[in-house]
C-alpha cells in the first residue's frame, strides 16, 4: 500500500493502471485505496511544481521567524491558524529552535509582503516578532532541482 | 612484413553491436532500451567524498591490491551478508570492474586449451576473455523454457578432460534470469565432483527482485574453487568508476595480482574511495533504486507480454528478454527494422550468442515514459509485422 502513495508523491500523473502494473496491485485495489485516500485526506491535493523565473513573473517569496507566545490549552496551535490561515502563506511549520513557527509567505511584490508582515502578522495577538527573509533563488523544489535538468549522458548502446 | 594484427585476435569476432550503435548515435529522436548501465546518477553522498578526496589531494596509485580500508570493508560485507570469510591482506582484489576481474581470472588459471563451461546466451565479454586467454570457451544452450537457468545436467555432459572451470553470471546480462539456491547447488555439486573451478561474475547481485541473492561460493563446500567476481557498478549506479573486485583463496589472488600489477597497477583512487563510501553508508539509495527498477521491471514485462512479445519474468538485472519469434524475424532484423521505423534501440539476443536468436534484450533502466513510449512505438510495430 505503501507503494502506491510513495509513487503519486513522486508523479501525480501516473495512473491508477499504471500503479498496478508497477507494483503488482490489481487496478481495482490500487483505485479503492487511492479514493479512500482522497476521502480521508490522506492525499491532500494533486499540484504541480513549477519553475516560474521561465515564465518572467516569478512571485516575491520571504521565509519568516516567528515567535509566538504559547497559549493555555492550545500551545501554539490557535495563534498558527490565525497565520497559516491567510493564503499569502504558502507553507507553515512549527519548528524547534530559536523561533517557532517558520512561514513562506508569497506576494507579487518586495512591497506588497513587507506590507502583509508588517500589517498581519507582526501586529497579530501571541506574535512576538518576527524575522523576514527575502528569498533570493530557488534552487531546489519539493526535491526537484529546478534548473538544468538531467540529460542523458549514457552511451546510446553499451553491453 | 608479416600481418600487423595478432592472428589470436581473427579468433575473436567483432561486437555484435557495433553497426547498431553507429546507427543510434547518427539518429535523432531514438529511446533505448539498449544500455547496459543504470540511469541513475552516482548517489551523491559518494560523489561528494570523491570530490573531497581529490581536494585533499588523493590522486596517486594505491597498492596493488588496492585500498585496504576498502578490502576491509568489502571483507566485513561478505561476512555479514553471506557469512564468508575472506581474508582482506591476501583473499582480496580490487580491480577496474569485473571485466578486469574476469580477465585477470582466467589468464590465471587457464593453459591453452583448458576449456571453460558457459552458458549460451552470457555476456559478451565471457567467451571474449577465454578466448585471449587461449582457452576454448564451451557452450551450454539455455533457453526461456528453463527461464535462461544453466542446468547441471547439460554442464555435466559437456565437460572433457580440457574442462578447467565454470563461468557463470547470475543475475545474468542479457536475460535477467537468477539461479535459485538449489539451482546453483546443482551447479556445486558438478563442480565438486569432477574437480573444476568456478568463476560466478555477480555483479548484479543486489538487483533481485521477489527472491533473495546467492552468493555461489557461500554453498557448501566450494568456497576454495570458486572466483567471485562482483563490483559496484550496477548496484550503486557507479559505472564509470570502475571498481570491481576479486574474492578467492590466496594462491588465486597471488596469481590475478601478479597478472593486475603488471597490466593495471591499481584501479583508480578515487573511485576506490567513492566505493568505501558507497559500500559503508550506500544501501538505502541502492535499495531505493532497486525498488525503482523493480516497478519498471513490472510494466516493461507485462507490456511486452501485452503486445506480443512473450517474455519470462525476469528476477534480477535490469533486462527483459522476450521473445520476438511471432514477427517471423531475426534478432537482429528485428533491431534494424524496429530502430529504423520506430526508432527504439533494443540489443539483438545474438550479440550474446547463438542461443539468444528470437529474442532482444530490453533494459527497463530507463524512465518510465520512455519505456511506456517504446512499449507503444513497439506495439505498432509488432502488429504491423505479426504472423498469427
Amino acid at each position: 500500500m505503501r507503494q502506491i502513495f510513495d509513487i503519486l508523491a513522486n508523479d501525480a500523473r501516473v495512473t491508477p493502471e499504471q500503479v498496478a502494473a508497477m507494483t503488482g496491485l490489481s487496478e481495482a485495489e490500487v483505485r479503492s485505496t487511492i479514493e479512500e485516500a482522497e476521502k480521508d485526506r490522506t492525499i491532500v491535493k494533486y499540484k504541480t511544481i513549477i519553475n516560474w523565473e521561465k515564465l518572467g513573473n516569478e512571485p516575491v517569496m520571504a521565509l519568516i521567524e516567528i515567535r509566538l507566545q504559547p497559549q493555555r490549552d492550545v500551545g501554539f496551535d490557535a495563534a498558527a491558524a490565525r497565520i497559516y490561515r491567510y493564503p499569502q502563506v504558502r507553507f507553515a511549520y512549527l519548528v524547534s529552535g530559536t523561533y517557532d513557527l517558520a512561514v513562506l509567505v508569497e506576494g507579487k511584490s518586495l512591497h506588497e509582503v513587507g506590507a502583509f508582515v508588517s500589517e498581519k502578522l507582526a501586529p497579530l495577538e501571541g506574535v512576538q516578532g518576527t524575522a523576514t527573509h527575502f528569498l533570493l533563488k530557488r534552487y531546489k523544489e519539493d526535491g526537484e532541482v529546478l534548473e538544468g535538468g538531467e540529460e542523458d549522458k549514457r552511451l546510446p548502446l553499451t553491453m | 612484413m608479416r600481418n600487423r594484427i595478432a592472428g589470436r585476435l581473427d579468433r575473436i569476432p567483432p561486437s555484435g553491436i557495433r553497426k547498431f550503435f553507429d546507427l543510434v548515435s547518427s539518429m535523432g529522436g531514438v529511446i533505448s532500451l539498449g544500455v547496459g548501465e543504470p540511469d541513475f546518477p552516482t548517489p551523491w553522498h559518494i560523489t561528494e567524498a570523491a570530490i573531497h578526496s581529490l581536494e585533499q589531494g588523493y590522486t596517486m596509485y594505491t597498492s596493488n591490491s588496492g585500498m585496504i580500508e576498502l578490502r576491509r570493508e568489502i571483507a566485513s560485507y561478505l561476512k555479514t551478508t553471506y557469512d564468508l570469510d575472506y581474508d582482506p591482506n591476501t583473499e582480496l582484489l580490487i580491480t577496474n570492474g569485473v571485466s578486469e576481474g574476469l580477465d585477470l581470472a582466467v589468464r590465471a588459471i587457464l593453459d591453452p586449451g583448458d576449456e571453460v563451461i558457459m552458458p549460451d546466451p552470457a555476456y559478451v565479454s565471457y567467451p571474449s576473455c577465454v578466448l585471449f586467454a587461449d582457452g576454448v570457451p564451451v557452450r551450454v544452450p539455455t533457453s526461456c523454457d528453463n527461464q535462461f537457468k544453466l542446468a547441471a545436467a547439460d554442464v555435466e555432459a559437456r565437460i572433457t578432460s580440457r574442462t578447467k572451470a565454470i563461468l557463470i553470471g547470475y543475475p545474468a546480462n542479457p536475460t535477467g534470469a537468477v539461479m535459485e539456491i538449489g539451482d546453483l547447488a546443482d551447479i556445486a555439486d558438478v563442480a565438486r565432483h569432477h574437480n573444476l573451478m568456478v568463476i560466478s561474475d555477480e555483479i548484479y547481485n543486489l538487483l533481485v527482485y521477489d527472491t533473495e541473492p546467492v552468493c555461489f561460493a557461500s554453498l557448501p563446500g566450494v568456497k576454495d574453487r570458486t572466483i567471485l567476481l562482483a563490483g559496484f557498478s550496477k548496484a550503486y549506479a557507479m559505472t564509470g568508476w570502475r571498481i570491481g573486485y576479486a574474492a578467492a583463496s590466496a594462491d588465486l589472488i597471488a596469481a590475478m595480482t601478479k597478472i593486475h600489477q603488471y597490466t593495471a597497477l591499481c584501479a583508480p583512487i578515487m573511485g576506490q574511495v567513492a566505493a568505501i563510501e558507497a559500500i559503508k553508508a550506500g544501501e538505502p539509495e541502492a535499495r531505493r533504486m532497486t525498488q525503482e527498477y523493480d516497478r519498471r521491471r513490472r510494466v516493461m514485462v507485462k507490456g511486452l507480454n501485452d503486445i506480443g512479445l512473450t517474455c519470462f519474468e525476469p528476477k534480477g538485472a535490469f533486462y527483459a528478454f522476450p521473445s520476438i519469434t511471432s514477427t517471423g524475424m531475426s534478432s537482429e532484423e528485428f533491431a534494424e527494422t524496429l530502430l529504423t521505423e520506430e526508432k527504439v534501440a533494443v540489443v539483438p539476443g545474438t550479440a550474446f550468442g547463438q542461443c539468444g536468436e528470437g529474442h532482444v534484450r530490453c533494459c527497463y533502466a530507463t524512465s518510465l515514459s520512455n519505456i511506456e513510449e517504446a512499449l507503444t512505438r513497439m506495439a505498432r510495430f509488432v502488429k504491423k509485422y505479426r504472423r498469427s
